[in-house]
């Protein structure tokens, strides 16, 4: 490993200014300098809108754990977009992401991946993980918040015989669930694996309003660690039903020995309307700004005294680019509003929409 | 489309030093991103006193909406082109230099220099000009990107980047305001003042042909404003340092390093004379392309007074009737970095270059409609244009 690093600096000596990988890239796509890639090694379709797919990362990868999730750059048009998803594969395996098609980007992934393919990646994250500890497990999981689920039962339940897991998981109907049947094969082969699924269209949402429906489905459920992953409403109702029991519990000691882990993707700060600005955070300066939604950012800066990055102040030399970590900023050119944490936008034409933060 | 700010010059409530703020104080005084739609400047360019305001304004509006066309366009297609090129490029390079390595025999010499001269015109023209202006930042991608690229060029990119894209493009051609007319050099307009000094404008510019990289060094350094005290000394020693680390790395590698693997098969002084020789070509190229951007006959040169107050459309027309392009092949188009495009490039410097050539007719054609000159030739006669400027400006003017 050394050897090869003496060997890539000896190389640089020659590629200079590029780095030897940028010349490897010739001939192997996963190789850059600069952006951890992987390239798609195969595509299954799950239902009629979703898919998982396999790839093999470069250099720089971590082994995920089970349940962790990934940013994953895809190039829509010629731009790059990132979102997160769950990693699907079982831990100490080759990353695979489940995705189901809900927009833009997961549509084109879904539909357009092909063996190999470039997706560009961050290395994976999350703590949304397993317990240390060998403990009874429920899983209750929603649409496509199976995925980092399917992560942990692939890793545990087929090595670890003392596991005891419960899943229960609900889709619209059986159409609509991803992994139906190996889920199927795991309970039918795994006697410490037990699925229940919960289809919406036929039964409506489950409820968890009151214990009643968990009771049923999974009467020990108080005795043991919850994960959850699904839309908000899901969550936020399960986060609750937990609450109102560990209050209760206060009064009668060890009623309530589960704790409840969840798994949220990230809401993002909804966008200003037309022509409102917001609070403009500078995050390295510790500086906050109301601005309103005319200014372009590089003046909003410039009057908070922060020593912004100018240029030609009319869009065209880009030396004022900023790296944005929230929100969203609108074009003043073209009123297009845009913006993803990490994009670098051109604060001399760029006006908050709605709170936006910024990497200075 | 209204960019109008009526907040006070930060120049004056700003801190006086430091080296940020001595760069942004050149830049924000008066400030283009608020041009005004309508209007117009104190004096309008001869070649186009017979426009109106409403006239240069609808030819802003027009100019607006080409570029709108192709941003509309631009997309899967456009990266495909910069990544081809960038394929291309580096494999020229790594083939070049490779074959260098073996270059005692003669067939390999020629090739190898010619596959290196070649790679590295491509790197600086279509790559590294205008990846560092921006052109190709709308895709996100972090390896062709304006802020992380780096040129196989020896003045490092932020130097450039602040000289070129802020200083030049905005003022193009404005006597006084734009250094380029010259480089701090050369006397290529009959306002600048004559100096004896000048009557070796000939000789300068032959020497500084196949050296045109460390010229573009030294001029990046802003040597005359660090005299007058326009820049800081911290400032200075920053961009010294950049450049002394760039420039060491450079040489390494075309220099030193090359040769020195090259010995291995006893071609090691052959490799130095085939990395000199490409470099030498490239800098002669990359001089003669630049050249013909703005000092050929028919592109006109600005006054301050041209500038106080100009709107958004005397902004676009100055661009026009300020620079020359060059007519030709695709492959001429390509080598150029579509620089041969000037007119286009200055109206539109950050869309990317593969574009310009089917915005030329549209820009040919509102310039006739509107009266203005349009300037185009082929390469050697755009040359043949300079030289003469440069040996006429060589001389002190006609007492009348």
């Amino acid at each position: 490993m050394i050897r090869l690093r003496k060997l890539a600096r000896a190389a640089s000596l020659l590629t200079t200014p590029l780095a030897p990988e940028d010349i490897l890239s010739l001939f192997n796509p996963v190789f850059s300098a600069r952006q951890l890639r992987g390239v798609v090694t195969r595509v299954v379709p799950e239902t009629a809108d979703s898919a998982t797919i396999f790839f093999r990362p470069g250099r720089g990868w971590q082994a995920h754990l089970a349940g962790q999730w990934a940013r994953i750059g895809v190039e829509l048009d010629g731009v790059r977009h990132w979102r997160s998803y769950s990693l699907s594969a079982p831990a100490g395996q080759d990353p695979a992401i489940t995705v189901t098609d809900m927009g833009a980007v997961s549509g084109a992934l879904v539909r357009g991946t092909k063996p190999g393919d470039v997706l560009f990646l961050a290395p994976p994250q999350g703590d949304f993980v397993l317990p240390e500890h060998p403990r009874p497990l429920l899983m209750l999981t929603a649409g496509s918040g199976i995925t980092p689920v399917m992560s942990m039962i692939r890793t545990l339940v087929p090595h670890r015989p003392d596991s005891d897991v419960v899943l229960i998981h609900t889709a619209r109907t059986a159409a609509d669930t991803i992994f139906r049947e190996e889920l199927a094969e795991l309970a039918d082969q795994f006697p410490n694996f037990r699925v229940t699924h919960w289809f919406t269209g036929e039964q409506g949402r489950l409820d968890f309003t009151s214990a009643a429906d968990l009771d049923r489905l999974c009467p020990d459920w108080r005795q043991r660690a919850a994960y959850a992953c699904g839309p908000e409403g899901f969550l936020d109702d399960a986060e609750t039903l937990w609450e109102a029991e560990a209050a209760e519990a206060t009064e009668a000691p060890s009623a309530v020995e589960g704790s409840l882990t969840i798994e949220r993707f990230s809401t993002k700060l909804a966008g200003g309307e037309g022509h409102d600005g917001g609070l403009v955070t500078f995050e390295a300066s510790d500086r906050e700004v109301e601005a309103d939604g005319d200014t372009p950012l590089l003046d909003v800066g410039e009057d908070a005294g922060i020593l912004m990055p100018s240029g030609c102040r009319m869009g065209i030399c880009h030396s004022c680019l900023i790296p944005l970590r929230a929100g969203h900023v609108r074009d003043l050119r073209t009123d297009e509003v845009h913006g993803e944490p990490g994009q670098l936008i051109q604060t001399c034409v760029s006006a908050a929409a709605g709170p936006v933060n910024l990497d200075l | 489309m209204t960019i109008v700010s009526d907040k006070p010059d930060v120049s004056e409530e700003a801190p006086k030093g430091g080296p940020s703020q001595s760069k942004a104080s050149a830049a924000v005084k008066p400030r283009p991103g608020a041009l005004a739609e309508s209007g117009s400047p104190l004096v309008r360019p001869d070649a186009a006193a017979h426009l109106s305001d409403e006239q240069v304004a609808e030819l802003g509006r027009e100019l607006d909406a080409i570029k709108d066309e192709v941003l509309a366009k631009r997309g899967a297609s456009d990266a495909a082109y910069i990544r081809r090129v960038i394929k291309v490029q580096r494999g020229l390079e790594i083939t070049g230099r490779a074959t260098l390595l073996v270059s005692k025999h003669k067939a390999a010499w020629v090739a190898g220099t010619a596959m290196l001269s070649f790679a590295k015109i491509l790197e600086n023209m279509e790559l590294g000009h205008n990846i560092l202006h921006g052109q190709w930042d709308w895709m996100r991608d972090p390896d062709i990107h304006s802020t992380t690229w780096d040129w196989d060029f020896v003045t490092p990119t932020r130097s450039w980047q602040h000289t070129h894209n802020d200083l030049h493009h905005r003022w193009t051609n404005v006597v006084g305001k734009d250094n380029d007319i010259g480089y701090n050099l050369l006397r290529m307009d009959p306002s600048q003042e004559w100096k004896p000094f000048n009557l070796g404008n000939p000789l300068y510019n032959a020497i500084l042909a196949p050296v045109f990289e460390w010229g573009i060094a030294l001029y990046d350094l802003e040597l005359p404003d660090y005299k007058e005290g326009k820049k800081s000394k911290e400032a200075m020693t920053r961009d010294l340092k950049a450049l002394g680390l760039k420039a060491l790395k450079q040489f390494t590698k075309d220099y030193a390093a090359t040769p020195a693997v090259a010995m291995l098969t006893g071609s090691g002084k052959q490799a130095l004379y085939g990395t000199l020789t490409a470099n030498a070509v490239r800098n002669v190229w990359a001089h003669a392309i630049i050249f013909c951007g703005h000092f050929p006959d028919g592109t006109d040169t600005f006054t301050e007074e041209m500038v106080e107050g100009e709107t958004r459309g005397d902004w676009y027309v100055r661009q026009m009737i300020g620079s020359a392009n060059i007519s030709g092949s695709k492959f001429m188009h390509l080598m150029s970095g579509n620089l041969s495009h000037q007119i286009e490039h200055h109206l539109f410097p950050d869309l990317p270059s593969n574009r310009y050539a089917e915005v030329a007719p549209k820009v040919q054609e509102i310039c006739q409609r509107y009266g203005l000159p349009y300037t185009t030739g082929p390469l050697l006669k755009q040359v043949g244009s300079t030289w003469a400027k440069v040996f006429k400006l060589a001389l002190p003017p006609k007492k009348a």
